[in-house]
Order: C-alpha cells, then sequence, then structure tokens
C-alpha cells in the first residue's frame, strides 16, 4: 500500500470502523479524546520547561502560571480520567460477561469529562484563572488577582467533569450488580460484597474448604473500590467548587463575602482529603488492578496470592481515607499527631500496598517465563518500574525531619509526581491501550513495531530523565510553581526540558503509529454513530 | 547542628543507590523473563518475608531520621522550648513586614520565627545566598506559623515565599536579611 493510501484506510486496509459495536466505539471515543488531552498536557508541560529557563516573549507570567493550573487538571481528568474510563466501562462488562449497564450515560460521561475539560482550559487560557489544582484557600476567591466571571466557568468545566464522574461511578456499580434481561437473577447484594472486597477479607479468616469463591474477579474488584475513591473525590471536589462558586457570584452581584467565614487549614484539611483520594487511593488501586489484570492476561496464569492482593486492596482503600496530612507536614498549625499517625505512618503503608501488588505482578509474570516482549509487556515493565522509583520518593518527603527542607521544591514534583503520573501511570496505560487495541479494532495491525519500540524508550528515557534533573534541582532549593527569573537552575532545568522534548517527540511517534494503523478514515468513523445496534460489546461474527 | 545541606546529601546518596538497583533489578527481570529457564514457585515464606522488610523499612525510615535529623524532635517539641529570640513577622498583599530591616542573630541561639498572614496563604524559608533552602514552612491565615531553628554557623540568608499565592507572589524575596554572627571561626 502506498503512504496516502494506508494513512487513509489504515495498516493494510484492516480497520473497518463499521463493524465496530456501540461499546466499541465507546471506547475508541474514550481513548482518542484522552490521547488528545495528553498531547495538550505535554505541550503545555514543554512551554513551562523552556520558561522555566528563560521567560517566553509574548507569554506574561499570569498566562504561564494559568498554563500551570490547567496542566495537571487536563492530564488527569482530560487525559488519564478518558482513558481509564474508557477502558474501565468496557473491562467491567468484559470481564463479567455481561452487557454495560447502561451505554447512554456511558456516553453521557464522555461527553461531560470532553466538554468539562475544554471548558476549564478554555477559562484559564482567555482569563489567566489560575489559583492552581490546590486552591489553597482564599486564593480561588482573590479577585484582586483573578476575574470572577472566569474563575466561575472554570469552576463550571471541572463540575461538568464531576458530574460525568459519578456518572461513570453508577454505570460500574449498576454494571456489577444488575440483572441482564433474559438471565437468572443475579445475587446483586453478593456481587457488592465480593465487588469492595468483603469476601475477600472473609476467606482469609476461613479455613480453605469454607472459603467461598470470589463472585467478581480481582481486576473488577479493584475497579470497583478504586470507583469508590472516586465518587468520595468527585463529592469533594464539587463541594469545594460550590463553595467558590458561591464567592464569585457574590462578587460578580456587587458583594464582597469575607474570606475569614472560611477557616484556611479546616479547607486544606479536606481539599487535601478528597485529593488524595485520587493521587494515593484511585491512582494506587486501579494502577494494582491494571497490573493484575495484564499479568492474568499476558501470562493465562493465575494470580499469585489472590486472596492476599484482594485483601491488600481493601486496605489501600482504608490507606486512602487516612493518608492526606502528608501533604500538611510543613503546616505548623497543622496537630502533630496527625503529622506523625497521617502524614508518615499511614503514608509508609503505600510503601507496603504498592510493594505487594509490584511483587505479585512479577511473580506471576516470572510463573510463566518464557514469555515474548511484546509491548504490552514491556510498558507494564515500565509501569512497574516507575512506581518502583515514585513511591519511596513520596515516602521520603512524607517525613517531617525531610519534608522541612523538601516541601514545594522541585523534588517532589519531579522524582514523585511527574514520575509516578509518566512513568508509573502512563507506561501502565499504554500497556493496557497496546493490549486492548486488536481487541477493540476487531483485528487491525500495528504500523510499525520499530515506532512502538521508540515509544517505549523515549518515553521511559524521557518520564525519568525529566524527573531526575528537576529532582535535583529540588535538592538544590529549587521551588515548585514559581519563575526563576535570572537563570539560577538553568543547568537542570535545560536537561529537564530535554528529557521533556522525548516525551514529546515519543507521544508523537505513537500518536502517528496508531493514526496510520487505523487510518484518517477510521479515526473519522469512531466518532460516527455505530451502524450495529447491540448491547454486545464485540461483533458476533 | 547538622544542616539541611548534609541531610540532603544523605538522602542523595540512598536514593540514588535504590534507583540503579532497583533499576538493575527490572533490567534482570526483564531480560530473564524472555528466556528459557526453571519457573519454581515463590514460596509464600518468602512473599511474607518481603512483606515483612516493607514494614521494617517503612517504619524504620520515621524513625532513623526522628533520630537523626535535629530539627524533627525540635518542631514537634517546640511548645515546650523557650527560644532566646523571637521574630514577629507579618505577610500581607505579597509583602513580608519584618520587624526590623536586619534580623541579627547570636551563633548558637534558639530562634522562634512566628509568621502571621493578613490574607492569602503563603510560605515562609530561608535561603542560603546559593540559592539551597535551610527551612520553610507554610503560612496560614487565621492562624499562628512558628518555626524554631537552633542557628550554628555564621551567614547572610534571604526570606522567600514558599507558596504559590498567585501571580503576584513571584518576587515575594527579601535578600539577605537575615545574619547570623559571632561563631567560633572553625565553625564554618
Amino acid at each position: 500500500m502506498s503512504f496516502t493510501e494506508t494513512f487513509m484506510n489504515g495498516e493494510q486496509g484492516l480497520f473497518k470502523h463499521k463493524t465496530l459495536t456501540p461499546m466499541q466505539k465507546l471506547t475508541l471515543r474514550f481513548v482518542v479524546v484522552g490521547l488528545v488531552y495528553y498531547a495538550f498536557a505535554v505541550i503545555e508541560g514543554m512551554i513551562m520547561r523552556v520558561y522555566e529557563i528563560s521567560a517566553i516573549p509574548g507569554v506574561p507570567s499570569n498566562q504561564f502560571f494559568a498554563i500551570l493550573t490547567a496542566h495537571p487538571l487536563v492530564g488527569i481528568f482530560g487525559s488519564t480520567y478518558s482513558i481509564v474510563f474508557g477502558a474501565f466501562l468496557f473491562l467491567v462488562p468484559f470481564l463479567m460477561k455481561k452487557p454495560l449497564w447502561s451505554i447512554k450515560l456511558g456516553n453521557w460521561t464522555f461527553i461531560l469529562i470532553a466538554v468539562g475539560t475544554l471548558t476549564f482550559w478554555l477559562a484559564g487560557f482567555v482569563t489567566h484563572y489560575a489559583p492552581l489544582y490546590t486552591l489553597y484557600w482564599p486564593l480561588p476567591a482573590d479577585f484582586t488577582q483573578f476575574s470572577p466571571v472566569g474563575g466561575a466557568i472554570f469552576i463550571l468545566g471541572i463540575a461538568l467533569v464531576m458530574l460525568g464522574t459519578f456518572f461513570f461511578v453508577i454505570n460500574i456499580f449498576k454494571t456489577i450488580m444488575y440483572t441482564p434481561e433474559g438471565w437468572d437473577k443475579q445475587p446483586s447484594g453478593a456481587l457488592l460484597a465480593s465487588a469492595i472486597g468483603y469476601s475477600g477479607i472473609r476467606n482469609l479468616f476461613l479455613n480453605k474448604k469454607k472459603q467461598k469463591e470470589h463472585l467478581v474477579s480481582l481486576p473488577v474488584a479493584a475497579i470497583a473500590r478504586g470507583t469508590v475513591d472516586t465518587a468520595l473525590n468527585a463529592g469533594i471536589l464539587l463541594f469545594t467548587g460550590v463553595l467558590i462558586l458561591v464567592y464569585m457570584v457574590a462578587a460578580i452581584l456587587g458583594y464582597d463575602l469575607k474570606h475569614s467565614a472560611v477557616d484556611a487549614l479546616l479547607y486544606k484539611n479536606w481539599f487535601w482529603w478528597g485529593l488524595d483520594l485520587i493521587a494515593d487511593g484511585l491512582v494506587l488501586i486501579f494502577v494494582a488492578g491494571t497490573w493484575y489484570l495484564l499479568a492474568t492476561l499476558i501470562t493465562g496464569k493465575k494470580l499469585y496470592m489472590e486472596n492476599i492482593a484482594r485483601a491488600a486492596l481493601l486496605v489501600e482503600l482504608v490507606v486512602s481515607w487516612t493518608v492526606w496530612s502528608h501533604h500538611l507536614m510543613s503546616d505548623q498549625a497543622q496537630p502533630g499527631f496527625l503529622k506523625v499517625a497521617s502524614g508518615e505512618m499511614v503514608t509508609a503503608f503505600e510503601l507496603i500496598t504498592q510493594g505487594l501488588a509490584f511483587f505479585i505482578t512479577l511473580v506471576t509474570l516470572w510463573s510463566a517465563r518464557p514469555l515474548k516482549m511484546t509491548n504490552p509487556l514491556k510498558f507494564l515493565l515500565g509501569g512497574l518500574l516507575g512506581f518502583a522509583l515514585a513511591v519511596p520518593a513520596g515516602i521520603m518527603q512524607a517525613d517531617i525531619g525531610l519534608n522541612r527542607i523538601l516541601h514545594n521544591t522541585q523534588w517532589i514534583v519531579g522524582p514523585h509526581v511527574h514520575v509516578a503520573i509518566l512513568v508509573g501511570l502512563t507506561m501502565t496505560l499504554y500497556s493496557a491501550i497496546y493490549f486492548l487495541f486488536p481487541i477493540l479494532t476487531n483485528g487491525a495491525r500495528l504500523y510499525s513495531q520499530k515506532l512502538a519500540n521508540f515509544h517505549f524508550w523515549a518515553h521511559l528515557a524521557g518520564g525519568i530523565g525529566m524527573g531526575a534533573f528537576m529532582g535535583m534541582a529540588g535538592l538544590k532549593g529549587m521551588l515548585r510553581r514559581t519563575i526563576y527569573e535570572n537563570g539560577e537552575y538553568n543547568v537542570y532545568m535545560i536537561l529537564a526540558a530535554l528529557a521533556g522534548s522525548l516525551l514529546l517527540v515519543s507521544f508523537l511517534a505513537f500518536f502517528y503509529n496508531i493514526v496510520m494503523s487505523v487510518g484518517l478514515k477510521g479515526v473519522i468513523g469512531i466518532f460516527q454513530p455505530a451502524s450495529k445496534k447491540t448491547k454486545d460489546l464485540l461483533p458476533s461474527e | 547542628m547538622i544542616d539541611s545541606n548534609t541531610v540532603l546529601t544523605g538522602q542523595t546518596v540512598a536514593y540514588t543507590f535504590y534507583v540503579l538497583a532497583i533499576m538493575a533489578l527490572m533490567g534482570w527481570f526483564a531480560y530473564n523473563i524472555t528466556r528459557e529457564g526453571k519457573s519454581n514457585a515463590i514460596k509464600p515464606a518468602l512473599f511474607y518475608s518481603f512483606v515483612g522488610f516493607l514494614i521494617v523499612l517503612g517504619v524504620s525510615i520515621h524513625i532513623i531520621t526522628y533520630n537523626t535529623i535535629p530539627w524533627s524532635k525540635m518542631d514537634l517539641n517546640r511548645k515546650s522550648i523557650i527560644p532566646d529570640k523571637v521574630f514577629d513577622i507579618s505577610m500581607a498583599n505579597h509583602k513580608f513586614i519584618l520587624p526590623a530591616e536586619k534580623l541579627m542573630i547570636d551563633c548558637n541561639d534558639m530562634v522562634m520565627f512566628n509568621v502571621k498572614s493578613e490574607d492569602l496563604t503563603y510560605g515562609f524559608g530561608l535561603f542560603r545566598s546559593d540559592n539551597t533552602m535551610v527551612f520553610q514552612m507554610q503560612v496560614v491565615p487565621g492562624h499562628l506559623n512558628d518555626i524554631l531553628w537552633q542557628f550554628d554557623k555564621p551567614g547572610v540568608y534571604s526570606i522567600r515565599s514558599t507558596e504559590y499565592s498567585g501571580p503576584k507572589g513571584v518576587s515575594m524575596i527579601e535578600k539577605d536579611v537575615v545574619e547570623v554572627v559571632g561563631c567560633e571561626p572553625d565553625a564554618n
């Protein structure tokens, strides 16, 4: 095939979008939009990397901080939520061997997340609303620096994403519990108990004869437990958004509400409690569940220590509810016992829960050797390495002594945050995308394995390299969330930007590879209505 | 007192060693997973030993730092320590309001910095002339934000806000406003 033919019709013309079921189309739409928002986040990241070396002409500092505000939100909500929700809306019914409870609700989740992300991104881009994702009180309501109208549109965008998130949560739990048409009545209570981990914990205390079989598979249990945190997090963000909105509406109407009506420390506690449900709960639980799923799918073997893995997921859920205080180690008014108990000790439990998931996944893979080094396997190993690097970095900074000299430095956002998200989480997601690609496209073939190999190595080196150089700057005192106008850290920032550019190039290689695999017509076809009217996940013929 | 540079050097060495070890392990695993060979079942004893190791490691990190980093204990017990000197500092409208043009500290003094914010959430950090950090804390409005520190080396330090408080906060730096004097020459 010529280049033009491949570009239009995909590798060997194998991808036929008209053969896709509505569920396949829904999942692929989530993935495509998630990847487009990932591109937003990477480009924004590169703009900031360059800005940290030297101010870019025509980009004022308030635009820089608007980008800094939108960047993590676009990355988490626009990209990661889209890809994860799309994958899980497909995988839960796939693993439960029954249709999704509501494709319509799934479509609404997709629309709300896509539109909500664009809304808050545009609000930030146009009006420079920039309180950062942390929204430390009363900065989001400081109308001497920010426009209340821009802020209100920004909050509206976040609220749309949260509404879509609630629809996702409902769909996941209803899919686990409901009885499809023509089926025998399903034990919804027992299915829920199995999904949230009650039966797994119970089995640990029973002898083998009395142990009950798990009604839902371990990956579904992981998704269900992560979804609990997703719901709680959406509730906290919505509540906070409404609070900020009250101040914005009052300002628009000409009233000046007192900021001191809200206690800044209490606010910080509840906000971080909610945010950590994503950062420390949802991510680690969803990621562990995805590792288990990929390890069992790649090897075809049963998961090593399955009951322990189930129990560990429930422990992680409790950990994620009680871990928030490590973000307040430098807040002197925060009670000392919370710093020690929640900030240090509970956080240390993440070393244990994530270490278990790491060990169990590696042993499960090892049990099936020799394995072919496929794309899903190599990206899975990359994801495992990412968390193996980032979690201990996080444990170190969650220490009363070390936090005093690390908090808000580039160490936090480099070796911990970016290595966890870019190497740990994103490479795990890439593993799932490469694995699901032939399933979701009814057998389409990847355009170039060489590009896939380049994607792997450039992403791995870029992610670890960028995190490392940011971390080195942090150890030399470089703060995050600020601008150094005199080039104090240029050596580290130039190296971090070079590593960051590898991430950008690797993504472009991946995106080009995918477009050439399914063709431009195929990409457009994904967004056209499905010609097959079926609730089945995959075509029956 | 051990200073932050010494602590961070220790951390850098420990973390670098760990990074090299875990990368080597993953490289070895990736190479061998594709090769023919025995896949002996991993005994549960090894698994439980690994769990035990993680528990000991997670807890011992904090025990070690508590007993080796001097400001950890001092910070948790600061209410019961009488400082040699107290500086009351305010922050408002993206500016520091210092009690004097220069904050002079005698060597080995225990100094309490009480910092209040009149409006936004800020940060309060002390930095050396090479931009490395001595310490920092958050400054939350409506609450007392206090930090106790002992200075046993001569030097001139700058104060900088370590928390984002909007675009106006970028220039919240007070250059060379803290000076420690009177240390023995060999204390440097």
